[in-house]
């Protein structure tokens, strides 16, 4: 470590490597499954988390979550020895690592569980880690809002999803998700249209489907690294991960397959224009992600083998070159500084082996033989002909995506190497190190070598996620390169022609695109005016409820109670309006009598003194019926309590001015109905409550109980210190918090007054 | 207040007051009392001496401040709590030791339920004399 000393910000070896070993061990883990669950195996683990409602922290490794896993700690590994590099000498690249690592484990917690409520968690865990890692550069106030957007927005959703988890759960009876989704009639309970809009709120925030897509380009604020780990394999994946869990369970229902199809082809066609638009390399990049996500959407919205096989078949293409192009336009902005389409070119020669793999990459993306990406191309073409919804427009939102993204492909991968006439870079432009390069060359590499020899995924990944999504076995299309002349080639023919042209005409389409969508509202706009709103409602609400004027908070709360209580009362016709009072002894009229002239008195006395004495009188006419009633313990607290009360009243009343002025004590309307409203309401509900046959299960069980087990014969003490002893703890530190709270209260006014007097 | 006889008398009486304290929280178990009881009867004695002489006087005679007792309870009543643990019963589970215990009788019972309810009233008591000295003191 002796770089360290010298460098303070030196990243040390330990803090670089660590991650990436570890990111590396977990895939390692993740592959030796390969052959078990290539066989058609499931290994599971389970713990018991909350027995009581039959939750557990379940993992189940099935050939979607595997191809998950293996694609977020491979990626996780390749981003992890990228950002040593690319981070390198950051002054907290410590806790970026530990943000990227923690989020990679709750990615691969997302995809492995099988419980929902783990599930949840999971899935809220890679939000928080997500805002954490987007607004990693926190002095930028752009780079907090966007991770605050992003966090709101996905954050919003994840609250949908725990909603329609929830009622999926009850409708399913099991909160096991291998068990849910083979739970019969799931799609005719009468909840299931709620329960599913919920669960499409959730996946459609966190994968950014069209109209909630704009917090995805924005979420480039983060370093170059995130953006690559999070925006290709991951985070926004996770969405996708979600609808290809539950498509068993859901996909033949017409509201799963519209809503799929429709904001998956809106989000793809949308965001592939979106893309054209962009002048910066990894916006462009951003809004190409946006694009797949609605592709893979749309996709999912199908039941078709063809649809099934090009989707997971195309989410790995897509993980694999949309990782290695955002870490070669890192590479290209560590290097020149820029990354500005504009001024960048020729870098061909000067950066070869980043040359090299971009190319590699944009032609997977460009999906041109013999790359992996070709295959998977073929592939969406045949499934979105036999498309259940509507195979032309599924298939013409495919093209026109496809051919946009042979156009965008050109642009960010080709030009900046090979265009001429290169103008002055803000810096001079070499190769990357090593460790910059090692992820975009195995990632496009792994590209090629997928598209020559795609037997090494139809066996291993995508015949077993296949089977899942279909719920049965041997139903995946053969992944190959050469399938004859068929309707499929033809149109991949047209999509590079079109792809061809568009790239041809780019500059005057970019140029086109500004200045109509400029005029255009924008999504991120309405944000902005939907969140100062809130704040505005915020602040306008806070300053009618909170006036700092006690009797205000008393009116609002009580208010609230009183609302709250006749509402729920009329509603359920709660309120009995008859009742027997004919068992009343004299001695509990007369108390009761004498308790309610005192408390009126208090309302119309016009001294202090007059009203801490009633006041007192009604504490302990309620302290009387205690007694009454035989609860000598409430009773002899009661009256301690209203002891004390009156003798702290009486010592802070001898320094108060007069109650009112001019001695008379002025009739408030508006207190006295509030008062009596509220009195009254509280009367009738307890005199239902004791009109009803009394439970008296608990009471038995203390009388039998509490000698028995807890060795006392006070029932009241031996609930409080030992059968309920935790709640007895909570109320404790609440009365030690409250003294100490209204101590510092006390004294920090004395200070102030101190402070004036100087 | 300036009363020679209520400032005698608060001597006595907060003794007492604080005697009788303690024989409520411990006969508290089995008949009416008990930690909460107790607290206050407690600060009932000292709020007694404070309002008789001064609060200086009543501070000086707790000689621990208020807050701290009241955390003290606090920690006691978490100990008890938690002691349960080391006897791997689930948290807030009594423990009882039976000394001295014979046929027919059960000797002296110690439990950690008592440590608990001694925490609740150090809680209750410190509570509310760190409220009413201030309170005193501010007015």
């Amino acid at each position: 470590m002796g770089a360290t000393s010298e460098n303070p910000h030196q990243t040390g070896f330990l803090t670089a490597w660590v991650p990436v070993v570890l990111a590396a061990a977990i895939f390692a883990f993740f592959a030796g499954m390969i052959g078990d669950v290539s066989a058609g195996l499931a290994p599971e683990w389970s713990w018991a988390w909350l027995p009581g409602l039959d939750v557990a922290l379940a993992f189940r490794v099935d050939g979607l979550a595997l191809t998950f896993c293996l694609l977020i700690s491979g990626i996780g590994t390749l981003i992890m020895l990228y950002a040593s590099s690319y981070l390198n000498g950051h002054p907290e690249y410590g806790r970026f690592a530990l943000y990227l690592f923690s989020f990679m484990l709750a990615m691969l917690g997302v995809v492995l569980a099988d419980d929902i409520i783990a599930l949840f968690v999971f899935w809220e865990l890679t939000t928080i880690t997500s805002y954490l890692l987007i607004g990693f550069n926190n002095a930028e106030a752009k780079a907090r809002r966007n991770a605050l957007q992003a966090l709101f927005l996905t954050g919003a959703g994840a609250l949908a999803l725990l909603a329609g988890l929830i009622l999926l759960a009850s409708i399913a009876g099991s909160t096991r998700i291998s068990e849910i989704v083979q739970v019969e009639g799931l799609t005719e309970h009468r909840w299931f249209t709620g329960t599913l809009i919920l669960i499409l709120l959730g996946a459609f925030t966190k994968s950014a489907q069209i109209p909630f897509h704009f917090w995805l380009p924005n979420a480039m604020a983060a370093p170059t690294p995130v953006s690559a780990f999070l925006h290709s394999a991951t985070m926004v994946k996770a969405g996708v991960y979600l609808l290809a869990r539950f498509h068993p369970a859901f996909a033949d229902t017409s509201l799963w397959i519209w809503s799929l199809t429709l904001a998956g082809a809106a989000t793809a066609v949308w965001a592939s224009i979106l893309a054209l638009r962009q002048t910066d390399l990894k916006q462009a990049l951003a809004y190409t992600t946006l694009m797949a996500l609605g592709t893979l959407t749309l996709f999912l919205g199908q039941s078709d083998a063809y649809a099934m096989t090009g989707f997971i078949t195309f989410l790995i293409v897509h993980s694999l070159y949309k990782a290695a192009l955002f870490m070669v336009v890192g590479a290209i902005d560590h290097e020149t500084g820029t990354r500005e389409v504009a001024q960048l070119g020729g870098l061909g020669r000067l950066m070869p082996v980043t040359a090299l793999a971009a190319a590699l990459a944009a032609l997977s993306m460009a999906g041109l033989p013999p790359l992996l990406g070709f295959i998977g191309k073929e592939l969406l073409y045949a499934g979105a002909l036999d498309a259940i919804s509507a195979p032309v427009l599924v298939t013409a939102a495919a093209l026109a995506a496809n051919a946009l993204m042979v156009a965008v492909a050109g642009i960010v991968a080709l030009r900046p190497f090979w265009r001429g006439g290169v103008e002055a870079l803000p810096k001079t432009p070499h190769e990357a190190p090593w460790q910059m390069l090692a992820g975009p060359v195995i990632l496009a590499a792994l590209g090629l070598i997928f598209g020559l020899a795609p037997s090494l995924l139809q066996d291993t990944l995508v015949a077993p996620t296949v089977a899942g999504l279909l719920g049965t076995p041997d139903m995946a299309k053969t992944l190959t390169l050469w399938h004859g002349v068929n309707l499929p080639l033809l149109l991949s023919g047209a999509t590079l022609a079109l792809g061809a042209a568009i790239y041809a005409l780019h500059g005057s389409v970019r140029a086109f695109l500004i200045t109509t969508l400029s005029r255009l509202p924008a999504f991120d706009n309405g944000w902005d005016v939907l969140i100062n709103g809130l704040k505005r409602f915020a602040a306008a609400l806070t300053a009618i409820i909170q006036t700092g004027d006690l009797r205000d908070y008393m009116r609002w709360t009580f208010l609230t109670l009183l609302v709250a209580l006749v509402a729920t009362g009329l509603l359920r016709n709660a309120f009995l309006w008859h009742f027997d009072l004919s068992d009343m002894s004299f001695a509990v009229a007369a108390i009761l009598i004498i308790t309610a002239l005192a408390a009126v008195t208090a309302t119309r006395a016009t001294s202090r003194l007059m009203v801490v004495i009633a006041i007192g009188v009604v504490g302990v006419g309620v302290a009387l019926i205690f007694i009454t009633f035989g609860a000598p313990d409430v009773a002899i607290t009661q009256l301690l309590v209203e002891t004390l009360s009156v003798i702290l009243v009486a010592t802070v009343m001898l320094k108060l001015p007069r109650l009112y002025e001019g001695g008379t004590n002025p009739f408030r309307a508006g207190h006295a109905l509030i008062a009596v409203a509220l009195g009254g309401t509280m009367t009738l509900i307890m005199m239902g409550v004791v009109q009803g046959p009394l439970d008296l299960r608990l009471t038995e069980f203390f009388e039998q109980s509490a000698w028995v087990d807890a060795y006392g014969r006070n029932i009241v003490n031996v609930i409080l210190v030992d059968f309920r002893a935790l709640d007895t703890f909570g109320e404790i530190a609440v009365v030690a918090i409250a003294g100490i709270a209204a101590y510092a209260l006390l004294r920090a006014t004395s200070y102030h007054k101190k402070g004036e007097e100087k | 207040m300036n009363s020679l006889i209520l400032k005698t008398a608060s001597r006595y009486l907060a003794a007492i007051l604080l005697v009788f304290s303690i024989h409520m929280l411990l006969r508290g178990h089995n008949e009416p009392g008990g930690g909460f009881i107790g607290g206050l009867i407690g600060a009932t004695g000292f709020v007694l001496f404070a309002i008789a002489g001064s609060v200086a006087e009543a501070r000086k005679a707790l000689r621990i401040e208020p807050q701290n007792l009241a955390m003290i309870g606090l920690g006691a009543s978490a100990v008890a709590g938690l002691s349960a643990l080391f006897a791997n019963k689930a948290p807030f589970s009594g423990l009882w030791l039976f000394l001295f215990a014979e046929e027919g009788s059960k000797g002296l019972p110690l439990s950690s339920i008592l440590l608990f309810d001694i925490g609740v009233y150090l809680v209750v008591m410190g509570a509310i004399l760190t409220l009413v000295f201030a309170i005193e003191e501010e007015v």
